[in-house]
């Protein structure tokens, strides 16, 4: 039994909270239990308490893994369409760049009406070059060209943007995982980083996307977008829970400085 | 169940199967005919709320919902041919297909003038596509749509919109990047002028709370006063969908909603609490990249999917 002011109505509320920030059900539940199971060990009292109890619980969950580098690396950025993954990578090159690193970029969303070009603004915006072909061409020759490109550039960092897609459309998810393949036939000596870009405004379909995408290409860690809205991104607390999967980076906003290292304590604090 | 059925089955038939036989435990030992009593129906909506919101529905919506549903199932006969797991599953079905519906796809023309729609909604929830799907589809209908380039702001958006306009055969009215307010005023000249009798706008995606840019839709409202203002929603939206459909809805009196990428696996649980807080109805559903891949919603289609039937 919990103490008189923790009862069963502040637990349904807390777990009004965390259903509301897309945490979903099962990992809801998950951590309220092992709430349940602190609060008794520990002796929680107060409501205060219990909400610090809770935001460990949370901020557990998450590998502490950070994005590692090791030139020359390739950094692969898929996703579901519309999550943001041109426009991270127009900022994770400017990151680079800033941090004194040689970043090429790979155009190969050669689907998207106008990719190239969004993503060749970027590259003016962050100061990098960027591999392109023309809309509809075969994205693993604009990666092999890239990878070429890279090299003989003496690249650190090449960075290629992949068309928007469903987790669920085979044939697409076959064409990404060539763009692996790709990679690591083209460069053997180059370390490959999957990134997922999960728009933050998604609920529990998220999960369905990154188990997918990381059966697929071996996906590293993930980038939370568009956290400068009102959504908390909880799925993600899911998704580490179940994957094991560390969030890299979160997205802030539209500007090319708008990427922030993920920072398990401030995300817990904006959920409660 | 053997593997290969298992792996034919999508996610969706999978979390039906689990709920339908969910309620079958909670419904036997109420065998043959009988009321359902209150006990027995709370016992189900547990399952149901659950369902509800594993296929993020936002979890006030849910919570009345719930409530609404027991009162109405409470007392009910249980009728000879259903087993009760069905009856309360077909209350809820029934309850979520009046609460989304009824069906409307019917758009609002001016009788006079060039009509004017205008697409708006948070960052990458596919405006800029509906606009194009949404031009070929008033074009199949005997239109002559504009496609006009009012987001200044994303990189390269105006080229998208040419690109999506030249794929469907429609004219782009593009001014650079000037104020998309002055931009809409032009367009709509731009198009009596030239017999276009329909204008549909892509506005910049921007976040609900950017009260700056939220202003600017105000502005080019108030400058053309569209006889359609559609807020697209992506159906993989979670728990803010309200929140987002809600701001919008306050600060432009939407006219209706348009779901996207419903082609994936999402159980798109947001239909229903965007509709639930806006009241407009969500006119169409985007199933696809190609710009042909745009259907009318179907309410009843919908309930089925949250409820992963
Ligand atoms: N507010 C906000 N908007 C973002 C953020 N990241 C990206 N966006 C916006 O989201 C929209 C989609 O971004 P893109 O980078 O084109 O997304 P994408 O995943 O490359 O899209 P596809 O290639 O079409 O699949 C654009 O309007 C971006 O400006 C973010 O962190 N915050
Ligand atoms: N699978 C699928 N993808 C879609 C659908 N509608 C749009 N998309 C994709 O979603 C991504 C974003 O679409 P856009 O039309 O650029 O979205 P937007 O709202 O204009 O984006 P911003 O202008 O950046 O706010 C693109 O990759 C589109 O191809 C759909 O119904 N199904
Ligand atoms: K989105
Ligand atoms: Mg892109
Ligand atoms: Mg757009």
């Amino acid at each position: 039994k919990f103490s008189a002011k923790i009862d069963e109505d502040t637990l349904e509320e807390l777990e009004e909270v965390l259903i509301s920030a897309d945490i979903g059900v099962s990992a809801s539940d998950k951590l309220l239990s092992q709430l349940r199971e602190k609060v008794r060990a520990e002796k929680i009292r107060s409501p205060e308490e219990l909400k610090e109890a809770l935001k460990e619980e949370i901020i557990k969950v998450f590998p502490a893994e950070k994005l590692e580098i090791v030139p020359p690396t390739i950094i692969l950025v898929v996703g579901v369409n519309g999550v943001g993954k041109t426009t991270t990578i127009g900022k994770l090159a400017y990151r680079f760049k800033t941090q004194g690193k040689k970043v090429i970029l790979s155009a190969a969303d050669t689907f998207r009406a106008a990719a190239a070009e969004q993503l060749s603004i970027w590259g003016q915006r962050a100061g990098v070059d960027v591999v392109k072909h023309q809309e509809g061409s075969d994205p693993a020759a604009v990666l092999f060209d890239a990878i070429q490109a890279g090299k003989a550039r003496r690249a650190d960092i090449i960075i290629c943007d992949t068309a928007g897609r469903l987790h669920t459309k085979k044939n697409l998810m076959e064409e990404l995982k060539k763009l692996y393949r790709v990679s690591e036939k083209e460069y053997p000596e180059a370390k490959i980083v999957s990134l997922l870009v999960l728009d933050a405004t998604t609920g529990q379909n998220a999960i369905a996307q990154a188990k997918i995408f990381k059966e697929a290409v071996n996906i590293s860690g993930i980038v939370l977008t568009k956290l400068d809205g009102t959504a908390k991104g909880g799925v993600a607390v899911a998704i580490a829970s179940e994957l094991n999967l560390p969030v890299f980076f979160i997205g802030v906003g539209e500007g090319m400085d708008d990427l922030e290292e993920f920072d398990p304590k401030a995300f817990a604090d904006a959920i409660l | 169940m053997n593997l290969p059925c298992l792996l034919k089955k999508g996610v969706n038939d999978l979390a039906f199967e689990a709920l339908t036989q969910k309620l079958e435990a909670v419904f036997k030992r109420l065998r043959g005919k009988g009321k359902l009593s209150e006990a027995d129906v709370k016992q189900a909506m547990r399952e149901i709320r659950l369902a509800l919101l594993e296929a993020d529905v936002n979890y006030k919506v849910v919570k009345d919902f719930v409530q609404k549903v027991t009162e109405r199932a409470v007392g009910q006969e249980v009728m000879e041919s259903l087993t009760p797991a069905q009856q309360v599953i077909k209350i809820v079905h029934d309850e979520l297909v009046r609460l989304m519906g009824p069906k409307d796809t019917k758009l609002n023309f001016s009788q006079s003038k060039v009509s004017v729609f205008m697409m708006v909604g948070l960052q990458g929830s596919g405006k800029t596509t509906t606009c194009g799907k949404l031009g070929l589809y008033l074009s199949k209908m005997g239109k002559r749509p504009l496609l006009v380039a009012a987001d200044i702001y994303r990189p390269a958006a105006i080229k998208q919109l040419q690109v999506v306009g030249e794929k469907v055969g429609l004219p782009v009215f593009t001014m650079g990047e000037q104020d998309p307010v002055a931009i809409s005023k032009a367009a709509l000249e731009h198009a009596f002028r030239h017999g276009n009798d329909v204008v549909i706008i892509d506005t910049a995606g921007r976040l609900h709370i950017d009260d700056e840019l939220m202003e600017e839709l105000e502005r080019i409202k108030e400058a053309v006063t569209p006889n359609e203002i559609l807020l697209v929603v992506d159906s993989m939206t979670g728990q803010d969908a309200v929140n987002v459909a809600e701001t919008f809805h306050n600060r432009l009196h939407l006219t209706g909603l348009i779901l996207t990428k419903l082609d994936g696996d999402t159980r798109g649980g947001a239909a229903l609490s965007i509709k639930a807080v806006t009241g407009c109805p969500i006119k169409f559903v985007g199933v696809g990249e190609k710009l042909t891949d745009l259907e009318p919603f179907y309410p009843d289609r919908m309930a089925s999917r949250i409820l992963g039937m």
